[in-house]
């Protein structure tokens, strides 16, 4: 079962991902074609982690090739808010792609079927690992609302005399939806990131490197915020901050986590 | 039943012939009353660019005169540049003005509220309404699938739309004007009518602290100054921008030569355009939409052909409907006259006979129905309904 649904939700989301580079080239059929791809992919995904809550009896996305597949649909989620828009579909183009490689790499690394059985019991694999996941996806956004910002500011800077062409939204609303994509982001991550700390004291664990560089990562975010709201920073240079940040969020998300899953 | 236009407009006559014909709204309501009283159905559809007379008509042949009069009697130097149009041709061309791709900026948006209108006002049937209703929607539906109607026309308007473009919406965004000159005030006239403020109009004689002074609240300013040297430079607005807390700032200059000091670009937060961006930025969008015309006139000419396929299908309606009600006739006949041995059926064999006898009828004509249609589309309806009732003999009781 879990099979018949992971191919419809890969293919969908790379029918979005072609369908959004459509969509620069020419705005209209190709964009609207995407975003079905998307709301139908995420449906798919939808059923697929239900088929495997179900199966499993409990939290089964503890690996990190399980956590993945997670992570894309809290993303894919997290972007159907702004990304049935028109304006918005360039954001599809960052994200959609990013969301069929890591459904990809999911499923090579196992995490769309059978979990294994996870150590650690199921209500603290919920609030760990479910609250870093949400905000990280809340970051990818942010940073893609921040990518979006960046180009567009560069567009509005050189002054090409297309620059009305393509309906985009707002520098001024990019920047908000960043800033609040983050302000809701990071309290889960405090939260996750206290789960995990009070376990790890608990069990008397050591530190690792995954658990270093989300501490940096939730460092980085936590000056965003305080930058844009007590130092009145905004613009490219939060933009570019939130970039940063991602970059962390990246390295945690794929190159770390072996070592602290294991 | 036939569909008639007769109208000129901005292609065909110039402005002091379109005026004379020009009508206002209780003139051409009244002119549409007056029309139908002979054609059973007229439209007026009176703008400053053209003036069309719609009519639905049994006789095309009373109807077009009748609207040439009546427009010849506003201004007889009319009749050389009026159009005359029949039936799909006719109802292409209203689709075309509903879509605004027959007005002089194409996909302006005022005409298909005038369409509206007109509709309201005229004296409509079951053709007119039809017609009218499906240009409303074509209108419609060519302003959402394209973007022909999207981008601005004039220098103010792409002002207006580059401060949507960086703050959003307006409302309660404030804008510095420097200078009144005409094209400032209609870009200001259009950033206010979006919900913008302005905050302070100065001149030459404006103190430069107040204006230094502004420069940190406002979102928008608009230089039109008729200054030989700068007004503003740059490192006057870099001072500002101290105070604005990274809020991005749009500086639109109109002036020739030039108020507002080029390196004001290199600032971060500010993006300024002089006359030469705005009017590169119009020129592109209006090739941009005839570009988009184009996907539209595509939209417009598939919607034509639907109503030609309906507009055909009247024609062969009613020698449909007799068939279908000889048949019916023959076949109730039949039963009556076999009503003695019926007789001895009970209920539910009675009605089984009934069924059975009503869809023989039924599939027997359910082929000549659709190839009538299909006929009607295809220009060969009517003499298809005609062959039908002379080999049926429908209609010859009333004879």
């Amino acid at each position: 079962m879990a099979e018949l649904l992971f191919w419809p939700a890969l293919l969908l989301y790379g029918e979005a991902a072609v369908g959004y580079l459509g969509d620069v080239r020419r705005p209209g059929r190709a964009g609207r074609a995407a975003t079905w791809g998307v709301r139908l992919g995420w449906l798919a995904q939808t059923a697929l982690l239900a088929v495997q809550a179900a199966r499993d009896n409990g939290f089964p996305w503890g690996t990190w090739a399980s956590s993945l597949s997670l992570f894309v649909w809290l993303v894919v989620s997290a972007y159907l808010i702004w990304g049935c828009r028109r304006s918005y579909r360039l954001l599809g183009l960052g994200v959609m792609p990013l969301a069929a490689v890591l459904l990809a790499v999911a499923r090579i690394g196992g995490g769309t079927g059978a979990a294994e059985v996870s150590r650690y019991s199921s209500a603290f694999l919920v609030v760990h690992v479910g609250l870093v996941l949400a905000a990280f996806a809340g970051f990818t956004l942010a940073a893609a609302l921040s990518a979006l910002y960046v180009w567009e500011e560069a567009r509005l800077k050189t002054r090409p005399a297309t620059i009305l062409r393509r309906r985009m939204p707002a520098l001024a609303t990019l920047d908000a939806l960043a800033l609040r994509t983050v302000a809701w982001s990071l309290p889960l991550l405090t939260l996750g990131i206290a789960a995990g700390l009070v376990r790890l004291i608990g069990r008397d664990a050591r530190f690792d490197a995954l658990i270093a560089a989300t501490v940096a990562t939730w460092l980085v975010w936590t000056a965003y915020v305080v930058l844009r709201v007590v130092a009145g920073w905004a613009g490219r240079r939060a933009a570019y901050l939130a970039l940063a940040g991602f970059a962390l969020v990246a390295v945690v998300r794929l190159a770390l986590p072996a070592t602290h899953f294991a | 039943m036939r569909l008639v236009l007769v109208g000129t407009s901005h292609h065909h006559a110039p402005v002091e012939l379109r005026e004379r014909v020009a009508l206002k709204r209780d003139a051409a309501q009244e002119l549409a009353a007056r029309l139908a009283a002979d054609s059973e159905e007229a439209i007026v559809l009176s703008t400053c660019n053209r003036t069309e007379l719609y009519l639905g008509s049994e006789d095309a042949e009373r109807a077009e005169p009748a609207a040439v009069a009546a427009l010849t009697a506003l201004e007889p130097e009319v009749e050389p540049a009026l159009y005359r149009l029949h039936d799909r041709a006719a109802a292409h061309h209203l689709f075309r003005v509903a879509a605004g791709l027959d007005s002089l900026v194409p996909g302006e948006g005022e005409i298909l509220g005038q369409v509206r209108v007109a509709h309201e006002l005229g004296v409509t049937g079951p053709l007119l309404d039809r017609v009218f209703r499906q240009a409303l929607h074509v209108g419609r539906k060519v302003r959402a699938e394209t973007a022909v109607a999207e981008s601005p026309t004039s220098v103010s308007a792409a002002a207006a739309a580059l401060a949507e473009q960086v703050f959003g919406g307006l409302a309660a965004r404030s804008i510095l004007l420097l200078g009144a000159g005409k094209v400032s005030e209609q870009a200001a006239r259009n950033l206010r009518s979006r919900g913008a403020e302005i905050a302070l109009v100065a001149d030459s004689r404006t103190a430069r602290d107040a204006i230094a002074h502004q420069l940190a609240a406002v979102d928008v300013v608009i230089a039109s100054t008729s200054s030989p040297a700068l007004v503003l430079e740059a490192a006057t607005v870099a001072e500002a921008l101290r105070g604005r807390r990274g809020r991005p700032l749009l500086l639109v200059d109109l002036a020739v030569p030039r108020d507002l000091d080029p390196a004001i670009r290199d600032l971060d937060g500010c993006y300024l355009y002089d006359i030469d961006d705005l009017e590169a930025i119009v020129a592109e969008t209006l090739a941009g939409r005839r570009l988009e015309a184009q996907r539209a006139e595509t939209l417009v000419a598939a919607e034509a052909e639907k109503f030609h396929e309906w507009h055909a299908s009247l024609d062969v309606v009613p020698a449909i409907a007799s068939l279908r009600a000889r048949a019916e006739e023959i076949r109730a006949a039949e039963l009556r006259k076999a009503d003695a041995l019926l007789g001895r059926l009970d209920e539910s064999q009675r009605r089984a006979v009934e069924a059975v006898t009503a869809q023989i009828v039924n599939k027997l004509l359910h082929l000549p129905t659709v190839r009538m249609k299909q006929a009607a589309a295809a220009a060969d309806g009517v003499l298809y309904a005609e062959a039908v009732r002379h080999l049926f003999g429908l209609g010859e009781d009333q004879r």
